[in-house]
């Protein structure tokens, strides 16, 4: 559909198509050369990994944190950071656990009742942040020590209930193609929640807002922008995306009091893999995707390497710094 | 004219030297606060807030945290700031345990050693971020991997102890005062005492200001960074060799479980520190770190769920820096 209306636009410029393409995928075009590398070296090591069963396997895997990475990469394009969604997680599947309680009948009210409190999040965070003038970092901090805090003294560490199956099918079944082939509904989620934030950041005015907010919020309030409403809804959408990640992985791995801890960071690393500029007015939907999927399969890769388990954290490590640099270079020379 | 410009000037000049204008002051009216609090609360539930034992016991929770916060406060004055610092904590608690390994005669060498790797990691975080042009959130949210990784892979299966000469650090008093209390008395006054009295202070404020404007006028700008980043890595160290004298034995868990990265930050933001950089006091880190370890007191004290000491933490660190945005703000009206 968007190639189609695209048409008309761009068929009046010169320029060789696939020059163009290549125009509009620069920011991807570094973590897209990262991911085929580490994909292909995976492939190599597991030729299973070519078939549909694994690879859609992978995607669902991916699931969560892409959700997570993209509704973070509107908080980081703003120009802030929301380090509350790992915590937000946690409470979203913890609390789905006990009003579920294992009960189909339960799971619609308790999915929109999770959604509420993810919007709910990103509504206290963005007036904080906007209207108190608290830097996001700290914003956020802060609400994660809350959220964790008050879903441990709630809990009192040991998650009560269970999740419906009904519940748990978003995060670890999918539409039966074939016999053998099944279509996950985290990957068809996941597609569904980058093509809204594509449109959101790429297409929209809002976006456009978002963009000169975060590269300048001085300049965005004299144009026009309300930049405290428009930094507001980020941090909502972030909210939200946390809240979808929290159902995919509750489905995926399970109920426990641990299961968002430390996802902030893997979201952030996400976002900035594809290339979005911390500090804010920089960065692409598809690039951040691609960012996630080069996080995952960096895991799955380091994995299949065979190393001590603790040894993957540490080239995990360095493999990010690498990347980071060789991603920023690319970039700097291309713009 | 004459008198334009002798009326003029002074008056920023005193109130910028007294840091009156300028917000940083606010954690010491949180802290008298907080302080006013605890003590309603601790004495209206039958306890004894104002005894000696009692003070020694929030100063001796204040250390671990408080070390790390000072080198933290310079690594965020200096425009960065440092996410592997919980794990070089553990990498001080377990490097310090391997090397003396019981044996009183090494504690020496156990010491230079782990200083010595703290300012190698330092120097490299300092690297990443000036040499390779990263972030430092992403450059050192990936140097706590690394190490978190070696650490756990090389130290996970024995815990070395550290000499009973060691725990002194830990259990010790002077004069009736803790050690640990005067090491963290010392490192804050180094710290002090470098940022208000050396070129490196003012290179750093500069640095953290404005990096352009500071590499203009002369300012070595990746040196200072990385002096910053080496300061603040053998502060973290240095909490690692506090809490095994402390507690003997270290697993490697112990730095990223007391949650040091993202709680020094805390300290030093709310001590009044920009996370700018460029902003900030290292007796504001102080008073913060002392103030966390009052609410902990008086959370002990009525025995509530040390769960529920995240929520509050959570909140006073919000309310606080909103309470001194919103003064920075009337400031700026006036």
């Amino acid at each position: 559909m968007t190639a189609l209306d695209n048409t008309p636009d761009t068929a009046s410029t010169e320029e060789p198509a696939l020059k163009r393409f290549l125009g509009r995928m620069g920011p991807a075009v570094p973590i897209a050369v990262v991911l085929t590398i580490i994909l292909v070296w995976i492939a190599f090591l597991n030729p299973n990994f070519t078939e549909p069963g694994p690879f859609l396997a992978f995607l669902r895997r991916a699931a969560p944190l892409l959700v997570l990475a993209v509704g973070q990469l509107f908080v980081i394009v703003s120009g802030g950071f929301d380090l509350s969604v790992g915590a937000l997680i946690t409470v979203t599947v913890v609390v789905s656990a006990a009003f579920s309680d294992g009960d189909p009948a339960n799971t619609l009210p308790v999915l929109l009742g999770v959604l509420a409190i993810g919007a709910l999040v990103g509504t206290v965070n963005g007036a904080i942040t906007t209207r108190l003038k608290v830097p996001s970092f700290i914003t956020t901090l802060g609400m994660l020590l809350v959220l964790r805090g008050a879903v441990n003294f709630w809990t009192t560490g040991a998650p009560r209930g269970a999740l419906a199956e009904n519940y748990r099918q978003f995060g670890r079944t999918g539409i039966q193609v074939t016999d053998d082939i099944q279509l996950p509904y985290a990957v068809l989620i996941s597609l569904a929640v980058g093509a809204i934030a594509w449109f959101l950041l790429h297409r929209s005015t809002f976006g456009q807002q978002l963009y000169a907010a975060g590269g300048g919020a001085e300049a965005a309030s004299l144009s026009g922008v309300n930049v405290p409403r428009v930094r507001t809804l980020a941090f909502i959408i972030s909210g939200v995306a946390a809240a979808i990640s929290g159902i995919l992985l509750g489905g995926l791995a399970g109920v426990s009091a641990q299961v968002g801890q430390g996802e902030e960071f893997r979201a952030i690393t996400a976002v900035v893999l594809g290339g979005a500029v911390l500090g804010g007015g920089k960065g692409q939907v598809g690039a951040v995707v691609l960012g996630a999927l080069t996080l995952e399969a960096l895991f799955t890769l380091l994995n299949l390497l065979g190393l001590p388990a603790p040894l993957r954290e540490s080239v995990q490590g360095l493999i990010i710094i690498a990347a980071v640099f060789y991603a920023a270079r690319r970039l700097k020379a291309g713009g | 004219m004459a008198t334009d410009t002798t009326t003029a000037p002074p008056t920023p000049g005193l109130m910028t030297r007294l840091r009156l204008t300028s917000d940083g002051n606010g954690i010491f009216a949180v802290l008298l606060l907080v302080f006013a609090a605890c003590l309603i609360v601790t004495e209206a539930t039958g306890g004894d807030f104002l005894t000696a034992g009692n003070m020694r016991s929030i100063l001796s929770r204040s250390i671990g945290l408080g070390i790390v916060a000072v080198g933290q406060t310079v690594a965020i004055l200096s425009g960065s700031l440092d996410l592997s610092v919980a794990y070089m904590v553990s990498l001080g608690a377990v490097l310090g345990g391997f090397v003396m390994d019981g044996d009183p005669s090494k504690v020496i060498v156990g010491v230079i050693v782990v200083l010595a790797a703290g300012a190698i990691v330092g120097m490299l975080n300092g690297l990443i971020i000036t040499r390779l042009d990263i972030h430092p959130f992403m450059a050192t949210l990936a140097m706590g991997l690394l190490l978190n990784g070696l650490l756990t892979w090389q130290f996970t299966t024995f815990a070395p102890e550290v000499p009973g000469s060691f725990q002194q650090l830990g259990y010790g008093l002077i004069a009736g005062v803790p050690v640990g209390v005067l090491l963290f008395a010392a490192v804050a006054g180094i710290a002090a005492f470098a940022l208000r009295s050396t070129s490196f202070g003012s290179h750093l404020y500069a640095v953290g200001g404005d990096q352009d404007v500071a590499r203009l006028s002369g300012v070595r700008v990746n040196r200072t960074l990385i002096s910053a980043h080496v300061f603040c890595s053998v502060t973290a160290v240095i909490t690692g060799l506090y809490l095994v004298a402390r507690v003997s034995t270290a697993q490697t868990t112990i730095g990223p479980e007391g949650g040091f990265d993202l709680e020094s930050i805390a300290a030093a933001v709310l001590g009044g520190t920009a996370l700018s950089g460029g902003k900030g006091r290292v007796l504001g880190t102080v008073a913060a770190v002392v103030m966390l370890a009052m609410l902990d007191n008086v959370f002990n004290h009525l025995q509530l769920d040390s769960f529920l000491k995240q929520v509050v933490r959570g909140v006073v660190l919000i309310a606080a820096v909103a309470a001194y945005s919103v003064r920075a703000n009337a400031h700026e009206v006036e």
